[in-house]
């Protein structure tokens, strides 16, 4: 079974977190940060930091590390805090 | 002097104090901030406040805020200049708004009336469902915590002395009964004044000093959403908000306050309860004031929450600070009982504190916030 990661199919495991199959997959890296915009992955890989948001089936900032992957989800890397269509 | 407790108002006095040439030291049992204060979200506002005392002490309070950005920079409190607006959306509410704002007005305070139109021109992502509203340029926010910390800082630059991690376990008194200082689980402090700015445990202190002030805790629950960029421009609140804040029932109100940080989380309050100290975080209040702000920003329907979490407003009977030397405990005097508005009101506070200790005449007349005002009303 596979999920949709940006243009790849990124194959994952029953119960495996996006996470974990994206670093399976060779990414250490699909996020960046909202002022500086440097690059973030897994950093304490259960659900605390916040650092490995990815947008899932067009919902932004959800925690990689502790978001189930199903099949035939959409997973984008997210830029800043996922939301710049809501500024004002 | 000794300044009991690190929160955002013993920051205050212990920086206005060090300003004025007096030797300050401050102790607190917990961390800097980790009271009264930590459970805040750094309201420095003049629009929720009818004509009175309070807002004598607000606007003096403003005017000293923006001294201390000017002097010491903005960002080191993330002091922001966003200024406050008020939605009414009912004819009633705006009826009540719009007599506010009168009192207000003749009162000195800045603030203009809005339209349903002008209020979404305000606030683009406001619900369309509103009848009027009106804005206070003159309404700021501040980090509290930072605020505390950084205040402390410049203290510290001018002298003072901070202790974290001690506890007040008892006052001394001189032979004629005067407060001498304090005993503390870090040994001893003596003082010419013992500043009691333990916030929403204020009466704790005045009772080792065998005094009455009848500060009481009041829960407030506050929702943290995820980092957002800038989607919500003023504090916005509804006009309940004022009634609500006045009010002296017991039983919960909400009334919905949102406003942005500079972190980019939305904050959103504001509850009020009266059940003691307890801790327990609340299902019902919490989704209740989700409701609200729902109601207010429809967007946030879709926006994630990242925590909740509560502070103790410390409150007196009739919703007045008590600030001043106390009478019946000389060497003792009072800079606590603010409820939500302490980070707001603590500039003037110190700034008062300061003037009554060294001679001058206090700006702003603080007899109706004298600490023994209570007992005569029982009398």
């Amino acid at each position: 079974m596979t999920f949709r990661f940006g243009d790849r199919e990124i194959a994952v495991e029953p119960g495996q977190s996006i996470g974990a199959a994206l670093l399976a997959a060779g990414y250490r890296s699909w996020r960046t940060t909202r002022h500086d915009g440097a690059p973030r992955g897994i950093f304490c890989g259960i659900g605390v930091c916040f650092d490995c948001l990815v947008t899932v089936n067009g919902r932004p900032n959800q925690r990689a590390c502790v978001t189930e992957a199903h099949p035939g989800d959409r997973v984008e890397p997210q830029e800043g805090t996922g939301h710049a269509g809501l500024a004002c | 002097m000794l300044v009991i407790g690190a929160g955002m108002v013993g920051a205050a006095c212990a920086y206005y104090c060090a300003d004025a040439g007096l030797r300050v030291a401050v102790v607190d049992r917990g961390a800097v901030a980790a009271g009264t204060t930590s459970g805040g979200e750094g309201n420095i506002l003049v629009s929720d406040k009818e004509p009175g005392p309070e807002l004598d002490l607000a606007l003096l309070s403003n005017r000293l805020w923006r001294e201390l950005g000017e002097r010491h920079g903005a960002d080191g409190f993330e002091l922001q200049h966003k200024g406050g607006v008020v939605v009414a959306r009912t004819p009633e509410s705006a009826a009540g708004l719009a007599a506010l704002v009168g009192a207000q007005r003749a009162h000195g305070i800045d603030v203009v009336d809005l339209t349903a139109g002008e209020l979404t021109d305000l606030e683009p992502n406001l619900t369309r469902d509103v009848c009027a509203g009106a804005l206070y340029p003159q309404d700021m926010q501040v980090q509290p915590m930072l605020a505390a910390a950084q205040l402390l800082r410049h203290a510290r630059e001018l002298g003072a002395t901070v202790h974290t991690g001690t506890e007040v376990l008892g006052l001394t008194r001189g032979r004629d009964g005067r407060v001498t200082g304090a005993h503390t689980s870090a040994g001893e402090f003596p003082a010419r004044w013992v500043i009691n700015a333990a916030g929403t445990w204020g009466a704790e202190v005045a009772a080792l000093a065998g005094v009455t002030v009848p500060v009481l805790p009041r829960r407030g629950f506050v929702l943290v959403t995820e980092p957002l960029p800038v989607v919500v421009r003023h504090k916005v609140y509804t006009a309940d908000y004022v009634a609500n804040v006045a009010s002296g029932d017991a039983s919960l109100e909400t009334s919905v306050v949102v406003e942005g940080t500079q972190a980019g989380t939305v904050l959103i309050g504001a509850s009020r309860e009266r059940v003691g100290f307890d801790r327990t975080m609340s299902l019902r209040v919490l989704s209740r004031l989700a409701a609200q702000a729902v109601g207010l920003f429809p967007f946030l329907a879709d926006v994630t929450l990242l925590r909740g979490y509560l502070g103790f407003r410390p409150y007196c009977p009739d919703h007045l600070p008590v600030i001043g030397p106390d009478p019946r405990a000389p060497g003792l005097v009072h800079a606590c009982g603010h409820e939500g508005a302490g980070i707001g009101l603590s500039a003037a506070t110190g700034h008062l504190i300061t003037q009554s200790l060294t001679g001058s005449t206090p700006e702003l007349d603080i007899t109706p916030l004298r600490p023994d005002r209570f007992a005569e009303e029982v009398s």
